[in-house]
């Protein structure tokens, strides 16, 4: 009797401590999953805490005199007080607004101008280099309610800029649409028909094997190594410009073909077996099969892996750096073989700047990446549901 | 050459136009082995294939040196060509001819061609790569360059290259770094993928399994950003905390971050394979008393343990061969040491720092990030290989 009790006991204390492991096991299971959750809403709320700021910038009313003296000297055009707070960048421009617009001539306009980064990022709260004498007399214009934070659509018209105030990013935006249509009429054509070949046509022989071996092996190749491929191939051996948006998108079309050959692979598969007996009953060949047929009836699948894939080569800097498409470029390139930039490899350059006001700017620029690759990957997920078909 | 090759694809469509018509209008009355517009595919065909093959083949030849084509002979040959194709075509357009067989063998063709392509690439790389790490060990011996301990390719002169690519430090780094990153991304990535799969309901499935993927799509420059900008401070400031001494550019920030960069990659790959061990191994097991967890440790997580493995060797070679996360977090300066606090560097650091610099495309420094990437490209194909073997292993268990 008493050894059953002790048994018993024993029974239950094991028990006991087997229902805490469990609760132990299961707890750190969704500590896991917590910490990565409690990252993603962090790294957002950092980004976002970073880059809102830049979508303000500083502005100064002040009097600006249009007239010969302003035109020779473009420094003369407003009064000396104001000379340090108000962008160089801006005034520079002056002259040459002058000659396109005659009729301002020998007048003193009230306008609202670019402020330097300084007294941007001193509005802002943010470290600056402004001396105390400035502070002060932005202080005063403040309460006069001639400085203010306005939006800022330099950001978005203008390309990069050594004046952090002017700097924007519409030209590494051009840039990147550029290197993404190239990466699209490369990779798009070329991953389809290689899918195609190998789903519908292939014979089960050496080649294809070496093919499939060869498409994963792609895939997990680092994509530093594309880089190295796109300088000695592209740029030295078949001598496509150096920086231009064509060796980009040639590039990244390589990088964004295993992707696209193994979507699409996977869109076809998806096509029941009994549609194409059907065609072939019919007396259909092999090639109206697939154009008729399997090719419509995949082309959801197809388009969502292309957009996930052209998404990936979006954010994609590594091998841009290295075929030379991180150097400062302040034009909007207007041709496939002229030099460029992309939205990454500018928010890379960015980054490295020592001046402050350039941080919120990165930011900024993350945030119109991210907000950019996010709808990309929401059209694909919509494609996905709307077109799906299920069998 | 863009512009004759636009010209020649619109004339070509606009024949292919008029012989479409001309076959409809003739295959009323008589019978015809193909559909009209096939005949219509077969004409264009000949007509711009032979002038694009001369294209092809002249512009190789001037790209690897061999012969120059002059334009003087290129234009009356390629429309002389055109036109013979042309006549080839046209006389073919009669109704005992093939024309469904013949395109669809051009099509047939062209498919071949572009799935070589991919092999191509391959070829492509292993070749560019090869050739140039071929002339950088010319100048710098194999052995001194695997086992070498210290990296100064600025000290480096013509002739004078001894001593000075020793790659250790470098290898250390990015294998400290490397290390650093699976020991975040594992524990969190395996723990998560089994909280998916085994416990969480289907609501809270559906919401982190997306969750996790932005994760993934994040691009690495963003997280090379936030690392140095957020991390970075951070760690320095806990550093000096708790009596320590940490360098801005610390190993410990990159192989965070890109700890955090790998988890999608290790719970999506793990969540799948749990998600495949048959059900009635959990049944059979729960059957017998067992708690979940007991279950999970001893019956599906060893059956799931080929296809995790993998998931953790594609998280390792997507790792080492990261770039931007350590181009803009970790340092420059090769350093061999245990501590993670001091600044350390990595093969794509230095690759990114040889090839970006104002070097002469032949110095030995530039050279140099051939040879290493040659390392990086043998290591992460061995890690890809031995990953596809180990899930080979794990499908003929339960399939």
């Amino acid at each position: 009797m008493s050894k059953q009790v002790s048994d018993n006991m024993q029974i239950n204390k094991r028990l006991r401590k087997r229902y805490r492991r469990e609760k132990a096991f299961k707890g750190s299971a969704i500590l896991a999953l917590t910490l990565a959750a409690v990252f993603l809403v962090f790294f957002f709320y950092n980004i976002i805490n970073q880059g809102y700021s830049a979508l303000a910038q500083a502005q100064i009313l002040v009097e600006v005199h249009y007239n010969e003296a302003s035109q020779k000297s473009y420094r003369k055009a407003i009064d000396k007080s104001y000379r340090k707070i108000v962008s160089r960048g801006w005034l520079r421009t002056l002259p040459l607004y002058m000659e396109d617009h005659p009729e301002v001539m020998n007048t003193t306009r009230h306008e609202w101008v670019v402020a330097t980064a300084d007294v941007d990022q001193y509005l802002k709260n943010k470290p600056n280099r402004l001396k105390d004498k400035q502070k002060r007399q932005i202080d005063k214009l403040q309460e006069e309610g001639k400085v203010q934070l306005n939006f800022n659509t330099n950001f978005f018209t203008n390309g990069d800029s050594k004046m952090a105030e002017l700097a924007g990013i519409k030209s590494a935006l051009v840039g990147s649409i550029y290197v993404l249509i190239v990466t699209l009429l490369v990779a798009l054509p070329i991953g389809v028909m290689t899918a195609v070949y190998l789903e519908e046509f292939a014979p089960d022989n050496r080649l294809t094997q070496i093919i499939e071996v060869n498409i994963n092996n792609l895939a997990a190749i680092p994509s530093i190594l594309f880089g190295l491929l796109g300088l000695a191939i592209f740029i030295n051996f078949f001598g496509v410009p150096r920086s231009s948006s064509l060796v980009g998108g040639l590039t990244l079309a390589l990088m964004t073909l295993p992707v696209i050959i193994i979507t699409t692979r996977a869109a076809l598969r998806a096509v029941p077996h009994t549609i194409r007996e059907a065609a072939y009953g019919l007396g259909a060949s092999r090639w109206q099969t697939v154009w008729h047929h399997t090719l419509p009836l995949a082309l959801p699948g197809i388009l969502t892996g292309s957009i996930i894939g052209l998404a990936q080569a979006m954010g994609e800097t590594a091998p841009l750096l290295i075929i030379g498409m991180m150097a400062y470029i302040p034009d909007t390139p207007s041709g496939f073989t002229e030099v460029a930039t992309v939205l990454p490899a500018q928010i890379f350059t960015w980054a490295g700047e020592s001046i402050r006001a350039y941080e919120e700017r990165t930011a900024a620029a993350i945030l119109v990446l991210l907000s950019l690759l996010l709808s990309m990957n929401s059209l694909a997920v919509w494609l996905r549901k709307r077109f799906e078909t299920r069998w | 050459m863009v512009n004759s090759i636009l010209i020649l694809s619109f004339m070509a469509v606009i024949s292919g136009f008029f012989i479409l018509q001309h076959v409809k209008k003739k295959a009323i009355h008589s019978y015809w082995h193909s559909l009209p517009a096939y005949y219509a595919w077969f004409a264009m065909i000949w007509m711009t294939v032979p002038a694009l093959c001369l294209f092809f083949f002249s512009s190789t030849l001037h790209l690897l040196h061999l012969y120059d084509v002059s334009t003087s002979f290129l234009i009356p040959s390629t429309i002389l060509l055109t036109l013979w194709g042309t006549w080839q075509g046209l006389k073919q357009i009669k109704p005992e001819t093939k024309a469904r067989e013949g395109v669809e063998k051009v099509i047939r063709v062209s498919l071949v061609l572009a799935a070589s392509i991919s092999i191509l690439t391959t070829i492509g790389i292993v070749l560019a790569i090869i050739f140039e790490a071929m002339q950088f060990f010319h100048i710098v011996s194999v052995w001194d360059f695997l086992t070498g301990t210290h990296w100064a390719p600025d000290d480096a002169t013509e002739g004078n290259t001894q001593g000075m690519f020793g790659s250790i430090p470098i290898f250390a780094g990015t294998f400290m770094i490397t290390i650093i990153a699976m020991c975040v991304a594992v524990p969190i990535g395996i723990l998560s993928a089994v909280y998916m799969s085994e416990y969480a309901s289907e609501k809270v499935r559906n919401t982190a399994k997306p969750a996790l993927e932005i994760l993934a799509g994040v691009p690495t420059v963003v997280y090379g950003f936030f690392a140095a900008i957020t991390v970075s401070p951070l760690i320095v400031k806990f550093a000096e905390a708790v009596g320590l001494h940490a360098d801005y550019t610390n190993a410990l920030t990159p192989g965070l971050v890109m700890g955090i960069m790998i988890i999608p990659f290790i719970s999506s790959l793990s969540d799948d394979v749990i998600r495949a061990v048959p059900r009635s191994l959990r049944d059979g097991s729960l059957a017998l008393g067992t708690t979940m967890s007991e279950t999970i440790i001893r019956i599906v997580l060893p059956a799931a343990l080929p296809g995790i493995i993998a998931a953790c060797l594609l998280g390792i070679s997507r790792a080492l061969g990261e770039t931007m996360i350590v181009v803009m977090a970790a340092g420059l300066r090769p350093n061999l040491t245990w501590n993670p606090l001091e600044g350390m560097t990595t093969v794509t650091v230095r690759i990114v720092d040889a090839l970006t610099g104002d070097q002469a495309f032949d110095s030995p420094e530039t050279l140099s990030a051939f040879g290493l990437g040659l390392v990086l490209l043998v290591i992460t194909l061995m890690l890809n290989v031995l990953s596809i073997y180990v899930i080979r292993r794990f499908r003929s268990q339960y399939e």
